[in-house]
């Protein structure tokens, strides 16, 4: 499998810390991969790094065999690469539709868009049929984000992120704060994001979870990715075991 | 908000995709302004009811918006500041500064006709828009808190004034303004009234229909968030600042032509007068929250207060008795209430 997105050799150091130590990563259409690794591994500043948020002083960066190079979240947009953050970036007080469009609003046609005016209706019905698509658990379009249920809202930043992403999509720790059914919901959308040939990113702490959607598993331990792992093949254990450097690891086939 | 019925999140049934559940009943529910919407209805009932023959008169009534005519310009600008989170103390400052450079090239110019109060009336703006930019100027790229800044130029526009004047007002405005905008009437609505309305609902669209209006309760609501997804917030903060400023111009030249004379001491309470009106009206000074019908809701219930005391011979000294009061009330009524939203929810 050839890969869409893929990083070679990033190097990144933050005072004494090296973040990033020559980590190699990546991703093939329609594939999800999972990343993993102990707290400090580098799983963030190496998303940070694939998604424009950071610059790194060495390596490289390809998306579809080319080399690129992002110098802020919107270069990355471009090529329809999105992240959902942990913090899900979401403004309470607007309702799923208008969070949804933050920022790439509708305008309606002609003078009144020149005008600042927004197609409101258009924008609730694009989000309506997103979260259906999706099979989110979101009920409608027109109350507060910031009134609904843990799991809702990150389907919310899911779904707007889906919808700018046609190619990658990277979740940092989606289902951290979930509870069951919502974690399950969590997880079956990412199953819908990839049967539409999205390639997706998984960071999670959860074993069972990545376990149970990835195709891959990613393991970065001190900042370079330690093993690569056929979820179908491997177990918990041998992910921790390679997580903490107990298992003494190869780059695994990929 | 009125909470609408979310059923338990369990797995995925049928979407609701319709999002047309708004008829206008659900919709004025739903507003935060409506049960303060009911106390100013209160209040003018109970002192129509005390005296009706002098209290429910049209006269009454123009003399009203009259009054307030210049605090709701005022107020549209900081209904956008404070949704944003921030707040400006310096609008009655601003618009002292801004009738004060108005009058003094009014004046040099002579003439008392239109060309004369056009030239006031730009430089007014001019000096206003100016204000607001050094505002959200220093609010955003040197990040002092909107408090301390505007508190700065509070009092640095103020000495300006007095210092372009050496503290003495101005007491010469071109007629045309003063008898055309100040006394003038259309149709028995005052002139001066008429305006403001235009400028309130202009902000009203501008806030609740356009890009720019759901920037300004992004940025409120969640700065962070509003940054992640590409809003150049600076640049919106510093636009906010700026018509806010804008908008204490207008209120400058208005000034000028109600009262024809440049208010100089007069205005030291404008600000916080206009704060309370927009909180009153149930914008949430932590932002995102808020609305304009609410702030002009906000600003006739402090006036209806006054004209009303006056009318059944109260001491007027009760009425900002009263407005505090209603002030910590308003905005516990929404605490609470804000509260019970976050609690009924998982």
């Amino acid at each position: 499998m050839t890969a869409l997105f893929e990083a070679r050799g990033l190097q990144r150091r933050f005072g004494r810390v090296q973040a990033l130590d020559g980590a190699d990563f990546d991703v093939a259409e329609g594939e999800v991969v999972a990343l993993i690794g102990d707290n400090g591994a580098g799983k963030s500043t190496l998303v940070k790094a694939l998604t424009g948020n950071l610059d790194v002083e060495e390596g490289e960066v390809l998306f579809q065999g080319r080399p690129v190079h992002f110098a802020t979240p919107h270069d990355a947009s471009a090529l329809g690469i999105e992240v959902v953050h942990q913090d899900l970036a979401l403004a309470p007080h607007l309702d799923s539709a208008q969070n949804m469009f933050l920022g790439r609003e509708i305008m309606r046609p002609g003078l009144l868009g020149h005008l600042g005016f927004m197609d409101t209706s258009r924008m609730r019905e694009d989000a309506a049929k997103a979260f259906t698509q999706l099979g989110s658990a979101v009920r409608s379009v027109v109350v507060p984000v910031g009134s609904m249920s843990g799991g809702q809202k990150q389907t919310v930043a899911i779904a707007r992120a889906v919808a700018w992403a046609d190619k990658v999509l990277f979740l940092d720790e989606p289902t951290a704060a979930l509870g069951v059914v919502q974690t399950r919901n969590v997880l079956d959308t990412i199953k819908k994001v990839r049967d539409r040939g999205i390639a997706v990113v998984l960071i999670s702490h959860s074993m069972p979870h990545v376990l149970e959607v990835a195709d891959r598993v990613q393991v970065l331990r001190l900042g370079r990715r330690v093993a690569t792992y056929q979820a179908s093949d491997t177990s918990v254990e041998e992910l921790v075991g390679a997580m903490t450097g107990a298992l003494d690891s190869k780059e695994g086939a990929a | 908000m009125s909470t609408p019925t979310e059923t338990p999140s369990r797995a995925s049934a049928t979407i609701e995709t319709a999002a047309k559940h708004e008829n206008l009943g659900e919709r004025v529910k739903a507003m935060q302004s409506v049960w303060i919407l009911g106390v100013l209805v209160v209040i003018v009932a109970v002192f129509g009811v005390l005296s009706p023959s002098t209290f429910l008169t049209a006269g009454n009534m123009t003399n009203i918006a009259q009054n307030i005519s210049i605090w709701a310009v005022l107020a549209v600008g900081m209904t956008f500041v404070i949704i944003t989170s921030g707040i400006d103390l310096s609008v009655g400052s601003v618009l002292v500064v801004s009738s004060v450079v108005a009058a003094q090239a009014m004046e040099r110019l002579g003439d008392q006709g239109w060309g004369t109060a056009l030239v006031g009336l730009t430089l007014s703006v001019v000096v206003g828009t100016f204000w607001g930019c050094l505002n959200g100027f220093l609010v955003t790229k040197a990040k002092v808190p909107p408090l301390i800044v505007t508190l700065g130029t509070l009092s640095v526009a103020l000495g300006v004034a007095q210092i372009l004047t050496g503290g003495l007002d101005i007491r010469s405005a071109p007629t045309v303004l003063v008898d055309n905008i100040g006394y003038g009437r259309l149709l028995g609505v005052p002139v001066i009234s008429i305006i403001a309305l235009v400028i309130v609902i202009l902000g009203g669209i501008l806030l609740h229909k356009t890009r720019f209006g759901r920037y300004t309760y992004a940025i409120g609501s969640n700065e962070t968030s509003a940054r992640r997804v590409g809003i150049p917030v600076d640049r919106k903060l510093i636009q906010i600042y700026a018509l806010t400023g804008f908008l204490a111009g207008v209120a400058g030249i208005l000034s000028l032509a109600q009262y024809g004379t440049t208010t100089i001491a007069g205005q030291s309470l404008t600000n916080l007068n206009v704060i309370a009106a927009v909180v009153i009206g149930g914008t949430s000074i932590f932002g995102g929250q808020g609305s304009m019908f609410g702030s002009m809701v906000g600003l006739f219930i402090p006036a209806v207060l006054q004209s009303g005391f006056v009318i059944i011979g109260v001491s007027p000294y009760w009425q900002t008795v009263a407005v505090g009061s209603i002030l910590i009330t308003a905005v516990y009524v929404d605490q609470q209430r804000r509260a019970n939203d976050a609690r009924g929810k998982s």
